[in-house]
């Protein structure tokens, strides 16, 4: 690993000052960064740790939405939503392991948006708010592409809220090596209409499976899914699954989330 | 009922005091004063020709104290082969020349380039970073069969070709088992991959070499499962050192897997620093260095043809074998796909004619050796599923193909040049049938599919060669070393014992077990007996341990010692008592003169010995230490029945293990829980290989998976609760415990158990698919079952 500056701010103000030289950048729980940079494939001067800051952590309603702060990690989130939305904790208590939960955060793992990371498909698919120090930004506007997102420069997200579905699952299908995501589906129903965002299969990252969602909206049964297909096109292929392979998983979560909970 | 620290009894591991207390002394707690650190700077190409290091701006930047490169290191040997191998046609295998440091070319993604040695870790790589490497990209040759085709790249410019060796097994046979072939009733043929693997220790390599000026000795600390060995081959071929003025200590080892066998270019670059720097220099690996830079393991493709009659007896086995060797000749590589694999082709099975052709092949991977096993379980995964597709073709129970065929007579002389002492296949059989539940099996799987599941039942038997080896039977096979064991027992003035033996444990209980045999035999206390291994300065010239050898031939030699000290004692307790040598019984650490009630303590005879006051001076020597080498009359054969149940969801491919049973044939057996732990150890490992881990290449010779990210080690989760069953015993006829080993049996025995499982479920699920290569992910079970629609 590279030497690098560390500061560890109290405020998000005090930690948007810090973010603001040139080579800065944000630190929460590490689980995504620290790899990257014993690796020496990452080398920031400066890391701005973000674990310190009070009005970023917790876990409480907001009118009808749930309030989730960007430093809030994984076993925070596990533990405190069961409650109030049992979906997102099981989400969370499903990441990684215990150490990995015990220090990663909602904000990084929004923030990094990787094509096969939870938390993008819990905030797609429940159609979530992002909250950062300037602005907030619809989950449908955030996630633009594998490790990409509408964040600016120095920018930090505060804070995620979550509008609460009637019901809604989380289907993981493991990739054995890494157990993040081969191919996972998060189907929220809100009554009128239905969310189903996947997570591991494209290439471009979260996506909304539309068709499904817009069968699902008249016909909230398993069989609505089952005559639809997913096109392998943009889906990654690895070693863990080809496309088609992930196309079909899409499919197969997709129905057993529904099946689920219809 | 075993005594409490005896032969039989399941004493818990003392060394797992250390272990689970954070206590251990591994190579990496080593910190000698004034060290340096070694970083490894390592090709990022598979293949590539250098045409420059510029190291001036690294050796400037602060803390540098050198840059080494291949220039350094001439005069100096290359990393020597262990074993030789000769072709078909008479010729020996091509050996080329393993440099310390790539010499003009790179060949393998992780081939050392230069080292950077400086003050600190951090420094060191700082500079690693700074170096000015020129390297132009060549073809690479990944793929075996293509790396044989004329004309192709080599990776060895000075080679003929990229053939290693072509060996034929047995070659005087091939013409009858070609007309067997010919002539059969039944031919079943099966093409196959056996996956290569990363054996992935938990404890990475680390090498600290130090040298002390004064004394122009030479001292290298290595996570090695066989320091003498490497004192030899190192200090022998590589630098020059006599082994007087060398010491290699391999400390507490977390874990090997045959991948800490060889002697690696980083432990001969430490040791040698040291001295040209006058400073000890110390490398550990980083857990990415070691996926490209351990040996791998495995790595075969191989057709199968197995020849029966009308009746379904086996006529005739004939295989045709590709054996990546990797860029280099590893230590013990020649004779993975050979001499421990084409031996073990015959199996459980009376066939009468069989015939092996292996080509090794140089291709531009990390070299390829030995892994738990080492040659066996290819043998076995071709056997165990060509006969399982056998079954399925002539419409026979695969249990009863097998039961049909089993060897029944021993000692049983094999066609492969091996002969079994000792085993009974149908009881392991019968065994492992009762644990399984084999006859409740038809209810579960309808069970599982009122479920939506499909319930798979998959058999293997196996045998193994263990033990390795009659010194000069190896001797003719190639071995450029010999294969017996050392020990000895030191006795000292108070009874206590310390036991120095040639074997090494690295997570295998030998301080555990080795000490119960002692114990046994001499009848004091376990806790009095200390075994001590790993330190080249401690003990006599031992060989290590792999093989599954040490309780087979290190606990022998321990015994033969042991022996020794125990006619030595008998006569200074003769002399203490005043009775005739042949009248004194030992028992329970009391010598008493048969038919008399005279007795003195083991503890009053080990004083004589050291303070001879009243002692037989005109007859023996002082002092109670004796040495024994041991030399093995025949390899040992654990063989057992291993059954795997897996219920495959039909829709995503994954397949789950739901049941394990493993009835394995140990012979004796010195510490029923330690080899259930190593039983369950293998059995990890061999599930590892048949469902999850895959050491992948892309045809440009990057490797992909290069991390836990991508390459997937199994987890206690991910199986079931492995019942192991040892009660079948065919004691070993020609080792003084009767003992066989049990080390490698559940990595050689599980992975056609698993696979046969998988394959069973499909086809009851009416999906026609006879084959699919190991690792059985999800993805490529769900793509089987697909394509066979
Ligand atoms: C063994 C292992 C298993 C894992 N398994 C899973 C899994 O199954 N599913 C899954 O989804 N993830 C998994 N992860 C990833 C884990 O969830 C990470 O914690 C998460 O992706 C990143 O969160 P972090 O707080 O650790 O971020 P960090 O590593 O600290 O940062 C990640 C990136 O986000 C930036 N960043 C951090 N916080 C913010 C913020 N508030 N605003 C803006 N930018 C920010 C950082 O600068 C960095 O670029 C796993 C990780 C490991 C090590």
């Amino acid at each position: 690993m590279h030497n690098f500056e560390y500061v560890r701010p109290k405020t998000i103000d005090e930690a948007v000052s810090a973010l603001s030289s040139d080579e800065a950048q944000p630190l929460s729980g590490g689980q995504t960064l620290m790899p990257t940079m014993k690796a020496r494939l990452a080398a920031p001067e400066k890391l701005v740790s973000l674990t310190a800051i009070d009005e970023m952590k917790g876990v409480r309603m907001d009118g009808d939405q749930l309030w989730i702060g960007g430093g809030t990690t994984h076993a925070t989130v596990a533990r405190e939503t069961a409650d109030s939305y049992p979906a997102l904790s099981s989400l969370a208590g499903r990441i990684g392991d215990p150490s990995v939960r015990s220090m990663g955060t909602i904000g990084g793992s929004i923030a990094n948006n990787d094509p096969s990371a939870c938390y993008p498909a819990g905030a797609l698919g429940s159609g979530a708010t992002i909250v950062t120090n300037t602005r907030e930004i619809a989950a449908d506007d955030f996630f633009q592409g594998m490790f990409m997102t509408a964040l600016e420069e120095g920018e930090i997200v505060t804070a995620v809220k979550f509008p609460i579905p009637q019901k809604a699952i989380y289907q993981k299908f493991i990739q054995p090596a890494s157990r993040f995501p081969l191919t996972a589906v998060f189907v929220a129903h809100f009554g009128d209409n239905v969310r189903v965002a996947v997570t591991g299969a494209s290439g471009g990252g979260v996506f909304r499976w539309t068709e499904a969602e817009e069968a699902l909206a008249s016909n909230f049964t398993g069989d609505a899914v089952a005559g639809l297909s997913v096109s392998a096109e943009d889906m990654i292929s690895d070693l863990h699954g080809s496309g088609e392979y992930r196309a079909h998983l899409t499919k197969v979560m997709t129905k057993r989330a529904v099946d689920a909970l219809a | 009922m075993p005594k409490d620290g005896g032969i039989g009894s399941s004493t818990k591991r003392r060394e797992d005091v250390r272990f689970l207390s954070g206590t251990g002394n591994y190579t990496d707690d080593i910190n000698l004063h004034g060290q340096l650190y070694a970083h490894f700077v390592r090709s990022d190409v598979a293949h590539g020709r250098i045409n420059s290091i510029g190291a001036e701006a690294a050796e400037a930047m602060p803390g540098v104290v050198k840059v080494f490169t291949a220039k350094d290191f001439e005069g100096v040997g290359g990393v020597p082969c262990g074993w030789q191998i000769t072709s078909i046609d008479g010729n020996p295998m091509q050996e080329p020349k393993h440099p310390v440091l790539a010499e003009g070319k790179v060949r393998h993604v992780g081939d050392p380039i230069a080292v950077v040695v400086a003050e600190s870790l951090e420094q060191a790589r700082d500079a690693g970073e700074a170096l000015e490497i020129d390297i132009e990209m060549l073809d690479a040759v990944v793929d075996m069969k293509k790396a044989l085709e004329p004309g192709a790249t080599k990776v060895h410019d000075d080679l003929d070709s990229n053939l290693c060796y072509d060996w034929g097994f047995v070659q005087e046979n091939k013409d009858a088992v070609d007309e067997a072939i010919k002539n059969a009733d039944h031919v079943t043929t099966l093409e196959l991959v056996n996956n290569r693997l990363v054996a992935n220790p938990m404890e990475p390599r680390v090498a600290v070499g130090d040298y002390n000026r004064s004394t122009d000795e030479h001292t290298l600390y290595t996570t090695s499962q066989n320091p003498h060995v490497i004192r030899l081959l190192m200090g022998a071929f590589v630098l020059g050192i006599p082994e007087h003025k060398l010491r290699v200590v391999a400390p507490d080892v977390g874990g090997g897997f045959g991948t800490k066998i060889f002697h690696y270019a980083e432990e001969a670059f430490c040791t040698f620093a040291a001295k040209a720097l006058n400073r000890p220099v110390k490398w550990t690996s980083t857990r990415s260095e070691a996926f490209m830079s351990d040996a791998h393991g495995r790595d075969h493709v191989t057709k199968i043809e197995l020849a029966m009659d009308a009746d379904n007896n086996f006529t005739a086995v004939r295989t045709e074998t590709h054996a990546n060797m990797g860029a280099y000749l590893s230590t013990f590589a020649p004779s993975v796909p050979t001499w421990l694999h084409g031996t073990l082709m015959a199996g459980n099975y009376k066939t009468p004619l069989i015939y092996v052709n292996v080509k090794a092949v140089f291709t531009n991977t990390v070299p390829v050796d030995a892994y738990r096993g080492a040659g066996r379980p290819e043998a076995t995964f071709q056997l165990e599923r060509v006969i399982d597709k056998a079954a399925r073709e002539r419409g026979v129970s695969p249990i009863e193909l097998r039961r049909q065929n089993f060897i029944t007579e021993f000692p049983y002389a094999t066609p492969v040049a091996v002969e079994y002492d000792t085993g009974d296949y149908h009881a392991t059989m019968d065994k492992v049938l009762e644990m399984s539940d084999h006859a409740g099996f038809e209810a579960r799987a309808a069970e599982s599919k009122k479920n939506g599941k499909l319930r798979g039942f998959g058999i293997a038997h196996y045998i193994e060669a263990c033990g390795i080896a009659p010194s000069n039977l190896v001797g003719q096979l190639g071995a450029r070393a010999g294969l017996y064991e050392s020990a000895t027992v030191r006795v000292n003035a108070t009874g206590s014992i310390s036991v120095m033996t040639g074997s090494h444990s690295h997570g295998q209980g030998h301080e555990t077990s080795f000490a119960q045999v002692v114990s046994e035999m001499i009848g004091i206390d376990a806790n009095q007996i200390d075994i001590i291994h790993g330190d080249t300065a401690k003990g006599p010239m031992g060989m290590g341990t792999y093989g599954s050898r040490s309780i087979a031939v290190g606990g022998s030699a321990m015994v033969r010692a042991t022996e020794k000290i125990i006619a030595k004692a008998k006569k200074i307790a003769a002399h203490l008592m005043e009775a005739s040598e042949g009248d004194i019984e030992l028992k329970d650490g009391q010598f008493t003169v048969a038919g008399t009630d005279k007795s003195v303590a083991w503890g009053d005879v080990t004083l004589a010995a050291y303070v001879p006051h009243n002692y037989p001076l005109e007859d023996i020597e002082p002092g109670l230490e004796e040495t024994a080498f041991y030399d093995p009359a025949n390899f040992t054969y654990p063989s057992g029945g291993y059954v795997c149940e897996v219920e495959v969801d039909p829709e995503t491919g994954k397949a789950d293990v739901v049941a394990f049973s493993a009835a394995d044939d140990f012979g004796n057996v010195i510490n029923p829980m330690i080899v259930e732990g190593q039983v369950h150890g293998g059995v990890a490992q061999g599930f590892g290989q048949a469902m999850m881990e895959n050491c992948a290449y892309d045809a440009d010779g990057q490797l992909i998976s290069a991390s836990y990210m991508d390459y997937a080690m199994p987890r206690a989760l991910d199986l079931p609760m492995i019942q192991v069953d040892h009660s079948c015993q065919t004691p070993c006829t020609h080792n003084p415990l009767g003992v066989k080993g049990c080390g490698e049996a559940g990595a050689i025995g599980s992975p056609p158990a698993f696979v046969n499982a998988v394959i069973d479920a499909l086809n009851r699920g009416g999906h026609k698919v006879d084959h699919i290569d190991m690792p059985l992910s999800p993805d490529r079970i769900w793509s089987a079952m697909h394509a066979a629609k």
